[in-house]
């Protein structure tokens, strides 16, 4: 009997010391959460993540490739200079009768004249890119960290204090819209300028757009622009084989374009 | 029964062992080690917070309210009026502390409205060099209210042509009258009253010789003893549309 005393002694001491630290952990845990709704303490109404989706709208009859959008962006994310480092970024497609399809990054700078060619073009435009934000996307399932997902608001972002740059996701992407910060070595990617939707605020990219060609909107919302936009509009995803249902949504996208 | 020693001191180890684990994990490691859902959550709290740089839309109107309400009813009302003076947020929020930037170059309304292939018919574009080449588009067009200059109509009713070349050539500014004295009865009965035309190399060169008196800044000198000397200027350059550069 003396050893199942020893036991229950054991165990007064061990329940009631695993409870105390289970209480302390909590503690702490509540000291480092931040509050859910911080930032809407200087906003009339708290910003509630769960009850928007965003997407955005592309229209590509109306781009006019003056490339603002790459520019704003490149300003509002601090992505460096170097003409290779885009969140966003604008290609012209040029499509000749022979079937070829040139594709070009205009963003890159200034344009070489591939319009010298002398075979005849069938159409020609331009078609803005960035990341699709995908509803099931590939760069998240492929983090071995953890350090990259989707926010309830339907944003996919990157935390850069565990990202340990280890390209898997940029090699995951179909889109190839995420790259390695040259200054913080690990992957970034267009959030759809999170900072500035949370307050209400469009995307840089959105704001400049002189002719509307970028619609951006909440579709749990039926009155947003972007529902409107899905409705008026045929629309097209990019790589839509690929099942990563991307929220980027093209209207009078060519079939060429990939 | 009795309990041998070792087990008793094994008992002693492993709960040091687990109550150290178990103190590792809870209290050690900081949580948003361990949990994804805080660390997603700070991770998405630390993206809402970071510093803007677009001002936005609406940020503008209160205090230029002139300008935003003529560009409202203009070509260019969908403008962003950070697009063209750059990210001005902290001029927003305290108008001393920092100047937009005041873009007066061609080049800025060239990225827009150059010719280009690709761009979708029916958007304004221009040739830029030759669309006035020698002057700020500010000079003609107001960027907050791009119309077209009004072209005076008068001479223009009958010489339409004339007139459009000479609208967007060097020569845009300068009056008709300038060149031709035009009696009144022109207007009316053209051919009975034909206007002066100019008939030497020095009419020219009031504007354009080198170290002519009173001649315009902007009009670039040639000398006139050896530029074209053997003939008139208007045999190789076309008066309502000069070009001398390319
Ligand atoms: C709080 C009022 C206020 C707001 C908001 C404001 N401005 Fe201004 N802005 C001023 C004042 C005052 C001046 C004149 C400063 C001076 O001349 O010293 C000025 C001057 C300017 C100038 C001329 C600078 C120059 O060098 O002549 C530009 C361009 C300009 N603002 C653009 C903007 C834009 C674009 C926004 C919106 C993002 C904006 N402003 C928002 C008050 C404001
Ligand atoms: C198409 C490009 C463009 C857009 C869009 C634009 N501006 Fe300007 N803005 C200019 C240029 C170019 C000048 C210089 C005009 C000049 O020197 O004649 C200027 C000048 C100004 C000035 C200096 C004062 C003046 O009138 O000369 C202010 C203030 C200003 N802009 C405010 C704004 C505001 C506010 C908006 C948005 C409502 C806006 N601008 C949108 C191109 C633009
Ligand atoms: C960011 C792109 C952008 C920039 C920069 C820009 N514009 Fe525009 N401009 C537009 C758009 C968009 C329209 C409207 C086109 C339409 O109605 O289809 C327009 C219309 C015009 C028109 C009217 C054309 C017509 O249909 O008769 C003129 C003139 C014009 N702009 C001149 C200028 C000048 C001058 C500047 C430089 C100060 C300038 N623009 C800078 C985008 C731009
Ligand atoms: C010397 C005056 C002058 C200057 C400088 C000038 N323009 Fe114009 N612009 C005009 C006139 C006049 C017209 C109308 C011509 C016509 O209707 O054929 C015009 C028409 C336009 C149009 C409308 C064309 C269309 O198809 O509807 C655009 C766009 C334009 N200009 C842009 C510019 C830009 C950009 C610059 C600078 C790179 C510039 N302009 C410089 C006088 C000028
Ligand atoms: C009612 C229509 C009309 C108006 C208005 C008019 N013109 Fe004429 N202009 C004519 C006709 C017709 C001719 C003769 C063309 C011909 O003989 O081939 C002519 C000829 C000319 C000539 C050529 C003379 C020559 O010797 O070859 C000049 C220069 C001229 N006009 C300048 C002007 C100027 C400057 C104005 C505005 C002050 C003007 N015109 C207004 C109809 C008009
Ligand atoms: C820079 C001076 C200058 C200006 C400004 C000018 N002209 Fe002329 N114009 C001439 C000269 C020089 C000739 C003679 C060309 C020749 O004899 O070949 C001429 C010839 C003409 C002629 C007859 C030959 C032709 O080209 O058809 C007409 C008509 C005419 N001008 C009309 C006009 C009108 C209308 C305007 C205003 C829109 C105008 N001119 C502005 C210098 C000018
Ligand atoms: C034999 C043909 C010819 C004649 C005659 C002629 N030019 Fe030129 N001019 C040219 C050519 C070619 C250019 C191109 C610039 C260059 O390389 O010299 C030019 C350029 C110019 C320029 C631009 C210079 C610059 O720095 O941008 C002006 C101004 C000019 N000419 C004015 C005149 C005047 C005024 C006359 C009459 C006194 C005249 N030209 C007679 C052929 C001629
Ligand atoms: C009243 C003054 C005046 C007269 C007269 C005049 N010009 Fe000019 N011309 C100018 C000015 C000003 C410019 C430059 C405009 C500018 O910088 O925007 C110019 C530009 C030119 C250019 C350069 C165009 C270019 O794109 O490089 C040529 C060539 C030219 N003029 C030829 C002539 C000829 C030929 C005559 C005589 C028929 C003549 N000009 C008469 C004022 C004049």
């Amino acid at each position: 009997m003396n050893e199942r005393r020893e036991f229950l002694k054991g165990a007064i001491v061990f329940f009631p010391a695993a409870g105390v630290l289970a209480a302390l952990a909590r503690e702490v845990a509540g000291r480092e959460a931040p509050a859910k709704d911080a930032g809407a303490k200087d906003a009339p109404k708290p910003y509630t993540p769960a009850d928007h989706f965003y997407g955005m709208g592309i229209e590509i009859d109306k781009c006019i490739g003056c490339n603002l959008c790459a520019v704003a962006c490149k300003a509002e994310n601090r992505v460096p200079d170097e003409p290779f480092y885009f969140r966003t970024w604008v290609e012209r497609y040029t499509i000749m009768r022979d079937g070829e399809v040139i594709v070009e990054n205009i963003s890159l700078g200034p344009q070489k004249e591939t319009m010298a060619d002398a075979r005849e073009v069938v159409r020609t435009f331009f078609v803005p890119k960035l990341c699709n934000q995908c509803q099931n996307p590939p760069c998240v399932q492929v983090c071995p960290v953890n350090a990259t997902f989707t926010t309830p608001d339907g944003a996919v972002i990157v935390d850069e204090t565990r990202c340990i740059g280890c390209r898997y996701c940029i090699q995951a992407c179909p889109y190839g819209a995420r790259y390695l910060h040259p200054a913080t070595r690990t992957a970034d990617k267009c959030t759809f300028c999170y900072q500035r939707i949370v307050k209400g605020l469009q995307p840089a990219c959105v704001e400049v757009c002189p002719t509307q060609a970028r619609i951006f909107g909440d579709l749990k919302s039926r009155a947003s622009r972007l529902v409107r936009f899905k409705r008026m509009n045929k629309i097209h995803v990019l790589k839509p084989q690929l099942n990563t249902e991307p929220k980027v949504y093209y209207a009078q996208l060519d079939g060429e374009v990939r | 029964m009795r309990i041998p020693e070792q087990v008793h001191r094994l008992a002693i180890v492993l709960a040091i062992v687990i109550g150290g684990t178990l103190l590792t994990r809870f209290v050690i490691i900081p949580r948003s080690l361990v949990s994804t859902e805080l660390h997603w959550a700070q991770t998405t709290q630390r993206e809402a917070t970071r510093p803007l740089k677009f001002a936005g839309s609406t940020a503008c109107q209160d205090c230029h309210e002139d300008v935003a309400a003529k560009k409202a009813k203009s070509f260019h009302r969908v403008l962003a009026c950070e697009g063209c003076h750059t990210p001005s947020i902290k001029h927003a929020e305290d108008p001393s502390a920092a100047k937009p930037t005041v873009l007066r170059e061609r080049k800025l309304c060239a990225t827009c409205h150059a010719y280009d292939p690709s761009r979708p018919t029916g958007f304004p574009q221009i040739n830029v060099t030759a669309h006035n080449p020698l002057k700020a588009c500010v000079t003609c067009h107001n960027p907050h209210d791009p119309v077209p200059p009004k072209v005076p109509k008068e001479c223009a009713a009958c010489h339409a042509q004339i007139e459009r070349a000479k609208a967007v050539s060097s020569h845009a500014l300068l009056t008709c009258t300038t060149c031709h004295k035009a009696p009144e009865r022109h207007k009316t009965a053209p051919r009975t009253a034909l206007p002066s035309k100019p008939d030497s190399r020095d009419f020219c060169g009031a504007c354009h010789g080198q170290g002519a008196a009173g001649a315009p800044k902007e009009a670039p000198k040639v000398d006139l003893s050896t530029h074209g000397a053997r003939n008139l200027c208007w045999e190789c350059h076309y008066p309502h549309l000069p070009e001398g550069r390319s």
